[in-house]
């Protein structure tokens, strides 16, 4: 297991090295500059910012000088925010965003694979044709619609949750339930799917025979069985989640850091376009890391053993 | 009939199933009696209602299945009338089942040593440590050889004859009354066939537990059974003792099925075998369901469903060839002789693999 954990560094490293080299260049592609007032400003006046910020310098260098500094932990300071660091802009500003996006994949999930195995139980009944329907619509409606009408409904007209506010646990309700819907939808398809599966199947019909109840069928046998593919959408999912939906926090005014990435990319503030890529392939590596090592903990057929024998 | 020794008794039961395209006739007026300790086998074709037969018994039948009339007596007591939690108490404790494949009758994701405990753990409330003390006593029984260390395997660490040896051991850890081994050996290479039926025999003896064994098998038949019931379109045609059934088969079905089975005296080039296919049971024939295939059928085959004929007192066959206004007809007088020789070839073949000790099994360990 530790050679196996070892490995999986050593290929989340090489990773990021990869994400950060091809974003570097890609981002030195985007058209215009990292200057507000272009026009207003002279050519001595552009030089000095340019020389200020280091941009002066040929495209490697400024590739490698960036590298230097990432290894040792500097990731530069946002052009945008008042010379802030971009560790610390974006440390302050990813609380919120992974709080929202966790809350919502917990809610979503748990919920998902509760309404999935109902439908799968009551196949062919109302309640499967709900669980159907609900599952469609989470995956259909967008989240940006769904937030408004929460807003809309929950907020303005029955006042029970601030509308759009930072504070407390009050505050995170509507946008988690706006992003968990997705989650929810998701789960619930892949479970009640696989769960219809599992119970036709040979040793849900031995468990039976054992003389289990329904659900202890359900609880000891089948549900296990059904869980093992809704790991594989589950991860990225996560990432996409938790790293902040720019829509949803712009609509709800959440502090997170989706928000920002589109700012940043749209005024060329190439440090904290590189934090931000590097945070979010980060956390997929390690998402999909985890993921595997669950796979291993739900479906002993793939454990990972150090041993070959 | 109402015997006192009959531990299960399936009278008149019907069942269809419920489809698109109308009743599907499965069991079409079955009865059967199982007695205390013997070994009951059900053959027949696919599709002859054997396996619907023993799920009816167990309730766990699909649910569009409809049984339409009859009664399942286990120990006096009407199964079919009890609720699905009194059923529940019975399944894995009175009556157990073995399944066809052992691949895909293990839960892949339980520890097998839990998996052999559960019955434990849902019928006498026993705690988990103590229910596993007993899968590991039922794991030796079976001859899972260094039961100690396999008790916290998975079923992939398994090969097929291990596995079905915990099936069995899942089946019998409460010691049943009736075990349904529906196509047991099935799915298992021929070698380990014979380990599994010795396994199968030896524990009956042991736990002294009555066996209804499904197969389509009639070489499995001649080792394992003591009494032999014919299913053909989801009706028993014919159910003797194992010795009637191989040596004085009375029923046209009965003749087919026996000489379509290879033996080594079997001459001439090509194997007989029954031609066309079974009725379509969503409309099941007037008369005789086997007519149409039959080369002895007689006119009022087509016409009335024959009753049971007796030949003797515990032989039965339902054919009009019984009756004593049918003309005489000689079954094949080489197939007669065959099945003679076939049977005593069975027996010898069981006896020499009994006496033999069991070939060690090859396991496959990750």
């Amino acid at each position: 297991m530790a050679k196996y954990l070892a490995k999986r560094i050593f290929y989340l490293i090489l990773t990021l090295f990869i994400v950060i080299t091809v974003t570097f260049f890609l981002m030195k592609l985007l058209p215009g500059t990292p200057l507000t007032n272009q026009a207003k400003l002279s050519k001595s006046q552009i030089a000095l910012i340019y020389q200020q910020y280091g941009l002066d310098k040929p495209v490697w260098q400024q590739y490698l000088l960036y590298l230097a500094g990432a290894v040792k932990g500097n990731f530069g300071t946002s052009f945008q925010f008042s010379d802030q660091p971009v560790s610390y802009l974006l440390s302050s500003r990813i609380g919120p965003s992974l709080q929202i996006g966790l809350q919502a994949m917990i809610l979503g999930v748990i919920v998902g694979i509760i309404i999935g195995a109902l439908g799968a139980m009551r196949q062919n009944t109302w309640v499967d044709t709900t669980t159907t329907v609900v599952s469609i619509l989470g995956i259909s409606i967008p989240s940006f619609v769904l937030a408004v009408l929460l807003q809309y409904y929950l907020g303005l007209k029955l006042g029970w949750f601030p509308i759009a506010e930072w504070g407390g646990f009050i505050y995170t309700v509507l946008p988690t339930l706006a992003l968990g819907a997705t989650p929810l939808a998701e789960s619930a398809r892949f479970v009640r799917t696989e769960m219809v599966d599992v119970l036709s199947s040979d040793y849900i019909e031995l468990a039976k025979a054992k003389g289990l109840s329904r659900m202890g069928v359900i609880y000891h046998h089948a549900l296990r069985n059904s869980l093992i593919p809704l790991i594989t959408i589950v991860g990225p999912l996560a990432v996409n989640i938790m790293t902040g939906s720019m829509v949803v926090e712009n609509i709800f005014s959440i502090p997170g850091i989706g928000e920002q990435f589109v700012k940043s990319v749209l005024t060329n503030d190439y440090p904290t376009i590189m934090g931000l890529t590097i945070i979010y392939s980060f956390m997929l590596c390690v998402v999909l890391l985890i993921t595997d090592i669950l796979y291993g903990i739900v479906d002993p057929r793939i454990r990972i053993t150090g041993k070959a024998n | 009939m109402d015997n006192e020794k009959d531990i299960l008794e399936v009278r008149n039961l019907q069942v269809n199933f419920k489809t698109y395209a109308g009743d599907v006739k499965a069991i079409r007026n079955v009865n059967l009696d199982l007695r205390k300790g013997e070994t009951l086998a059900i053959v027949g074709e696919s599709g002859s209602g054997k396996s619907v037969t023993t799920r009816t018994i167990m309730g766990l039948n699909a649910t569009n299945a409809d049984i339409v009339s009859g009664s399942i007596l286990y120990k006096g007591q009407d199964l079919l009338k009890k609720s699905e939690k009194e059923m529940q108490a019975i399944r894995g404790q009175d009556i157990a089942e073995i399944f066809q494949d052992p691949m895909t009758s293990l839960d892949p994701t339980m520890r097998i040593g839990r998996q052999i405990a559960e019955p434990l753990m849902v019928h006498k409330g026993m705690k988990k440590e103590k229910a596993l003390a007993q899968a590991l006593e039922m794991m030796k029984l079976v001859g899972i050889t260094d039961a100690e260390n396999r008790i916290n395997d998975y079923p992939h660490q398994f090969s097929g004859g291990m596995r079905q040896r915990i099936v069995i051991a899942i089946a019998l850890i409460n010691y049943p009354e009736v075990l349904i081994a529906d196509e047991p050996t099935t799915a298992l290479d021929v070698t380990i066939q014979a380990q599994i039926l010795n396994l199968m025999k030896e524990l009956q003896d042991k736990i002294s537990t009555s066996i209804i064994f499904i197969t389509h098998d009639l070489g499995v038949v001649a080792g394992m059974a003591d009494r032999v019931a014919v299913m053909y379109a989801g009706k028993i045609v014919e159910y003797g003792t194992v010795d009637e059934i191989f040596y004085n088969p009375k029923h046209p079905y009965t003749w087919g099925l026996l000489s379509s089975m290879p033996t080594l005296d079997s001459s001439g080039d090509s194997l007989p075998s029954i031609p066309g296919t079974p009725p379509d049971l969503l409309d099941p024939p007037t008369g005789d369901a086997f007519a149409a295939r039959n080369a002895y059928a007689l006119k009022i085959d087509t016409e009335k469903e024959p009753p049971f004929f007796k030949v003797s007192d515990t032989h039965y066959a339902a054919t009009w060839l019984l009756h004593p206004d049918a003309p005489k007809v000689t079954p094949p007088t080489q197939i007669v002789e065959r099945q003679k020789k076939y049977a005593k070839m069975q027996k010898d073949w069981l006896a020499s693999q009994k006496a033999s000790t069991p070939i060690e099994e090859e396991e496959e360990q990750q």
